[in-house]
C-alpha cells in the first residue's frame, strides 16, 4: 500500500480494532473523520519506515481522553492538525511527516486525518504495535525520545504546549488538561527525526491494520473462518473459544478494570478462560493457568465475524475466540516490561508470551 | 377485556383477551390504508365471540408500518437536522454517513449552530439564539415540515434542545419538532440519526395514528389506545404521534412477549417462523434480551435498543430445492428465497407450480392447508430431507443464541412454526402453545408500561449503593408516571458500566422498570 484512499479506511478500522486488544476506542468516528479529510484533501501518501530520510522531522498525533466523550462531542479535522501545528510552531521547524502513536483503535486513523489536511506523508509505523492506555507507553521512550514538548488542542481553539521533565509528567499534565478540555482532546507529541523513528517505531503497522481488515472481510465473503485468517497473519495462536458467562467491572482511578469469564465451546468445551482487563485485555488464564499476558497482544474476536470485541462491549452470552499474538520483542526487555509489563498494571505475574 | 392487534407487512392479527385468557383470535390481510384491515379484524373478533365494546378496557396495537416506510423510503416528510454543537462537530455534519437515496427521500438539510454541553454539564458554547432563528427561517423558506434537534450531551442536560425547540416553534409554528434527548442515548451521530428518522416519520405517524384511533372508535370502543414499543412496553397515542421510531422493533418483541405468556415461561428461546424468515430471540425475565451493538436500519446507524434477534431465511414460503445426492442421503435446500405474500397463488397446495416449505409441511401431515392431494405425489424421502434441513438450521440458530450451559426451553410461534419438529437437537422439546399463530397480537395485548433511566453518574467513593438506588427509584417513578400500577412495578433490567478515562468514577447506569397498565373504569377495576 503506497497511499491510503477512501476505499482503504474500512479495512484499516477493522484491523485497528483487532490490534486495539479490547481498548483504543471504537475506530468508527476516526474512520468518518479520515474519510472527511481524504474526501476533501485527497489520498494520504504512506512512507515505509525504512525509506524515511534520516533528517525527516516527524510528530505523532493522537486522540487523548475518553472514547465515550469522543462519540458525543465529535472532534474536527482542523482540531487534529491544530495540535500538530502548535507543536511545529513551538519547535520552530517545519514538519516533513506524521506518525501514529498506537496501531490500535481510533488512534490508527487520527493521524490519517492530520496527514491528509496538512498534506504530509504518513509513516507506515507506530510507537507500540498495539494499543496501550498511557502516553509514555511507547517504544521511543526506551530510546530516550521524549514525549514533550507536546501540544494539546481542543475544539474551541485552545492550544497548550507542555514541556516536562519526563514522559510520566507529560502523561499527568496532559491528562489534567484533557479533563479541562472536556475529556476529548487531540495531542501531538514525540517529535523525532527520521533516524530516531527508524530505530524506535514498529514498522508496517498501518499496512498490517489494512491487511487484517481485508483478511477478515475476504474470509467472511468466502464463508471461511476469519479468526483463523487473523491468527495466521499475526502469528501466535488461538487460546480459547467460548461463550462469555460473566463480566465483572469496577472503576479504579478512571480506568475500567474487570474480569470476564468464558465457558468453552467446540474443542474447549468443559474448559474455562478468565480474561483480566484494564481498558485493554491484559491477562488470559485457561483453567487457572496463565496462558498469555501483556505486553503480548490478547485479542478477543467475535467467533463468527472476526470483528474485535472491546472490553466495553463485552457482554454475557457473546461467542468469542481469544487469540494471543506476539508484541514487538522490545516490549519483552526489562525496560519494556517496566513500562508496560503485567506488574506495571498491578498483576503480580511474570509475563507469559503468546504461543510462538 | 383487552384487544391486541398486530399490523404486519402481510397479516393483521387480532386477539380478544380476558386477563391472560384468549377469548377470540383472528388473522386478516393487512390493507394499504392499515385502518380497514383493523376494522375487519375487530369485526372478526366480534363474530367469533360477541362482546360489548364498552367492556374493552384497552386496545394495544403493534405495527411495523413505520419501519417499513423508512426501508421503502416512502411518505417521508421534508426534514431538517439542527445540531447544537459548534465549535465542535463541524467536520461530521448531520447525515454524514447516510445512504444518498434516504437523504433525498427526506429532502435532508442540515444546520449547525453554537451550543452543546460537556460531559460534566459545562457549556461547550452558549446557545446562539440568533443563529437558531436564522436556521429556522431558512428551513421555512426551503419548505421543511419537520425538524430534528440534537445537542451535544443532551442525555446529560437537555436545556439547549428545549430552548432551541421553542425558538424553532415560534418561527415555524406548523413544523413537527423532535428532540434527541427524548429518543436516544450517548453517541451523537447514532442518536441524531434516530431523531432525524423520527422527524421524517412524524407526518405519517400523525396520519396513521389518527386512522388507528378512528377505526377503533368506529367499532364503538372508547377505551384508551396504546402502541407497543421496541422494548415490549406501551406508549399512548400522543406519544406515538411524536415518537414513531419507538415502534421499530415492536414486531419481533411482541412475538416473543406473546410466546412468554402463552407458554408460561420467563426464560426461553423463541422461534418465530413467518413467511420468509425465522427469527430467534431469547427471553429473560419475560423480556427480550437486547442487542448490545449498534443497529443499522435501512443503512442508517442508530443506537435504538433493539431485541437481540438472529434471523435465517426459512419460512412457510421458502423455496425448497433438491441440490444433489450425497451417497444415499438426499441433499435439499430450504430458502433463503421465498414466495412471500404470493404463497396462496404459487405454492403447490394452492394449485401453483412452486415447491415451498408449506407444501412440505402439508405433505408430511403436519398441517392442513390448501389442497393436500396436490402434494400427495411428493417423494417421502424428499419431504423428510427438507424437514431435516429446517430442523438442523433452526437448531443451529437456537444454539448460537444460548448464553449458558443451562437448558433453554424452546417455544415456537408464528404461522410457519408447523415446519419445526417436536424436538430440536441440543435444545430438547419444542413447545407449541395454543394460539401460536397470533402470538404477536397477544404480545401487544399483554404489554406493560415501562420507565427507564440511562445516564452517566459520578459515583463518589462509598456512595455507589445510594446512586444505584436513586437510579432504580427514578425508573420506577417514570413507569408509574407513564401509567403503571405502582404495586406491580419492578426493575427488570439493570446495567452498570464504568467509563474509562473520565474523572470521578464516572459510571453509566441503566435501569428499566415495568409494571401492569393501570386500567380504570367506572367501577374502579
Amino acid at each position: 500500500m503506497r497511499e491510503i484512499t477512501l476505499a482503504d479506511l474500512d479495512d484499516i478500522a477493522t484491523g485497528a480494532a483487532i490490534l486495539g486488544t479490547g481498548g483504543g476506542g471504537d475506530p468508527h468516528i476516526g474512520r468518518l473523520l479520515a474519510a472527511s479529510a481524504v474526501r476533501e484533501h485527497g489520498p494520504v501518501r504512506l512512507c515505509a519506515l525504512e525509506e524515511l530520510p534520516a533528517g525527516a522531522a516527524l510528530v505523532q498525533v493522537a486522540m487523548m481522553g475518553a472514547p465515550t466523550v469522543m462519540v458525543e462531542k465529535l472532534p474536527s479535522v482542523e482540531q487534529v492538525s491544530a495540535a500538530a501545528g502548535a507543536l511545529a510552531g513551538y519547535l520552530g521547524s517545519g514538519l516533513t511527516h506524521i506518525a501514529c502513536a498506537e496501531a490500535g483503535g481510533v488512534n490508527s486513523l487520527i493521524p490519517v486525518v492530520a496527514a491528509a489536511q496538512l498534506g504530509l506523508p504518513l509513516v507506515d509505523a507506530d510507537g507500540m504495535g498495539r494499543a496501550f492506555p498511557e502516553i509514555q507507553m511507547v517504544l521511543p521512550t526506551l530510546y530516550g525520545v521524549r514525549a514533550t514538548p507536546m501540544a494539546i488542542a481542543d475544539e474551541k481553539g485552545n492550544r497548550a504546549v507542555l514541556d516536562t521533565v519526563d514522559n510520566r509528567w507529560a502523561e499527568r499534565l496532559a491528562r489534567s488538561a484533557t479533563i479541562d478540555m472536556g475529556c476529548s482532546a487531540m495531542i501531538s507529541s514525540y517529535a523525532m527525526t527520521g533516524a530516531q523513528a527508524r530505530e524506535s517505531l514498529v514498522p508496517g503497522t498501518l499496512t498490517l491494520c489494512a491487511e487484517l481488515g481485508r483478511l477478515v472481510r475476504q474470509a467472511r465473503a468466502a464463508h471461511a473462518d476469519p479468526v483463523a485468517a487473523v491468527v495466521a497473519r499475526l502469528g501466535g495462536g488461538t487460546l480459547f473459544t467460548g461463550k462469555v458467562t460473566d463480566v465483572e467491572r469496577r472503576t479504579v482511578t478512571g480506568f475500567a478494570r474487570g474480569t470476564a469469564t468464558l465457558a468453552g465451546l467446540d474443542g474447549d468445551a468443559g474448559g474455562e478462560l478468565v480474561l483480566r482487563f484494564q481498558n485493554e485485555y491484559l491477562v488470559a488464564e485457561v483453567d487457572g493457568r496463565v496462558r498469555a499476558t501483556v505486553p503480548d497482544l490478547i485479542c478477543t474476536l467475535d467467533r463468527e465475524t472476526g470483528e474485535a470485541v472491546t472490553t466495553e462491549a463485552l457482554r454475557y452470552g457473546q461467542r468469542v475466540t481469544v487469540i494471543a499474538a506476539p508484541a514487538d520483542p522490545r516490549w519483552h526487555t526489562p525496560e519494556g516490561l517496566a513500562l508496560a509489563g503485567p506488574r506495571y498494571f498491578g498483576y503480580d505475574l511474570d509475563p507469559v508470551g503468546a504461543p510462538r | 377485556m383487552r384487544i391486541g392487534i398486530d399490523v404486519g407487512g402481510t397479516n393483521t392479527d387480532a386477539v380478544l383477551l380476558d386477563g391472560r385468557q384468549v377469548l377470540a383470535a383472528v388473522k386478516t390481510g393487512t390493507t394499504a390504508d392499515v385502518t380497514s384491515g383493523i376494522v375487519a379484524a375487530i369485526a372478526g373478533l366480534q363474530e367469533q365471540r360477541a362482546f360489548e365494546p364498552a367492556d374493552v378496557r384497552a386496545v394495544m396495537i403493534g405495527t411495523t408500518h413505520f419501519i417499513n416506510a423508512l426501508v421503502e423510503a416512502r411518505r417521508l416528510a421534508p426534514t431538517a437536522a439542527l445540531r447544537l454543537s459548534l465549535p465542535a462537530g463541524a467536520s461530521l455534519p448531520p447525515m454524514v454517513d447516510w445512504p444518498g437515496r434516504l437523504i433525498e427521500a427526506v429532502s435532508g438539510r442540515s444546520y449547525l449552530v453554537h451550543g452543546g454541553h460537556e460531559f460534566d454539564g459545562r457549556h461547550i458554547a452558549e446557545l446562539d439564539e440568533a443563529e437558531v432563528r436564522r436556521a429556522a427561517a431558512d428551513m421555512g423558506a426551503a419548505g421543511v415540515r419537520s425538524v430534528a434537534i440534537t445537542s451535544v450531551f443532551s442525555p446529560v442536560n437537555a436545556e439547549f434542545e428545549t430552548r432551541a425547540a421553542e425558538i424553532v416553534a415560534a418561527e415555524l409554528p406548523d413544523a413537527a419538532i423532535s428532540l434527541s434527548s427524548e429518543i436516544g442515548r450517548i453517541g451523537l451521530l447514532e442518536r441524531e440519526n434516530a431523531t432525524i428518522v423520527n422527524a421524517a416519520l412524524r407526518e405519517l405517524a400523525a396520519h396513521i395514528v389518527d386512522g388507528l384511533a378512528s377505526s377503533v372508535s368506529g367499532a364503538g370502543i372508547t377505551a384508551p389506545l396504546y402502541l407497543s414499543q421496541n422494548d415490549g412496553t406501551l406508549m399512548d397515542v400522543d406519544f406515538a404521534r411524536r415518537y414513531p421510531v419507538a415502534t421499530f422493533a415492536s414486531g419481533p418483541t411482541n412475538s416473543m412477549r406473546g410466546a412468554a405468556v402463552l407458554s408460561g415461561l420467563d426464560i426461553c428461546a423463541v422461534v418465530d417462523v413467518g413467511g420468509t424468515t425465522s427469527d430467534v430471540g431469547v427471553l429473560r425475565h419475560g423480556f427480550p434480551r437486547e442487542a448490545t451493538t449498534d443497529v443499522t436500519v435501512a443503512g442508517i446507524r442508530t443506537n435504538f435498543r433493539m431485541p437481540d434477534v438472529l434471523s435465517i431465511g426459512i419460512g412457510g414460503g421458502s423455496l425448497v430445492r433438491e441440490a444433489r445426492k450425497v451417497r444415499e442421503a438426499r441433499e435439499v435446500t430450504v430458502g433463503p428465497d421465498s414466495v412471500g405474500y404470493e404463497l396462496t397463488s404459487r405454492a403447490l397446495v394452492f394449485g401453483g407450480d412452486t415447491l415451498t416449505a408449506t407444501d412440505i409441511a402439508v405433505a408430511a401431515g403436519r398441517a392442513e392447508i390448501g389442497d393436500p392431494s396436490l402434494v400427495a405425489h411428493l417423494d417421502k424421502e424428499l419431504v423428510a430431507a427438507a424437514l431435516r434441513r429446517v430442523a438442523d438450521d433452526v437448531a443451529d440458530v437456537v444454539e448460537r443464541m444460548r448464553t449458558s450451559a443451562e437448558p433453554l426451553p424452546v417455544v415456537a410461534v408464528g404461522g410457519g412454526s408447523i415446519l419445526l419438529p417436536d424436538e430440536l437437537a441440543g435444545a430438547g422439546e419444542v413447545r407449541r402453545p395454543d394460539h401460536y399463530a397470533v402470538a404477536n397480537a397477544i404480545g401487544a395485548a399483554i404489554a406493560q408500561i415501562g420507565g427507564e433511566v440511562d445516564r452517566v453518574y459520578a459515583v463518589e467513593p462509598g456512595r455507589r449503593d445510594a446512586v444505584v438506588d436513586a437510579a432504580k427509584q427514578e425508573a420506577v417513578d417514570r413507569a408509574v408516571a407513564a401509567g403503571a400500577s405502582p404495586s406491580t412495578v419492578q426493575i427488570v433490567d439493570f446495567d452498570e458500566v464504568p467509563i474509562p478515562y473520565l474523572p470521578g468514577n464516572a459510571t453509566r447506569i441503566r435501569a428499566k422498570a415495568v409494571g401492569e397498565l393501570q386500567l380504570t373504569d367506572a367501577k374502579g377495576r
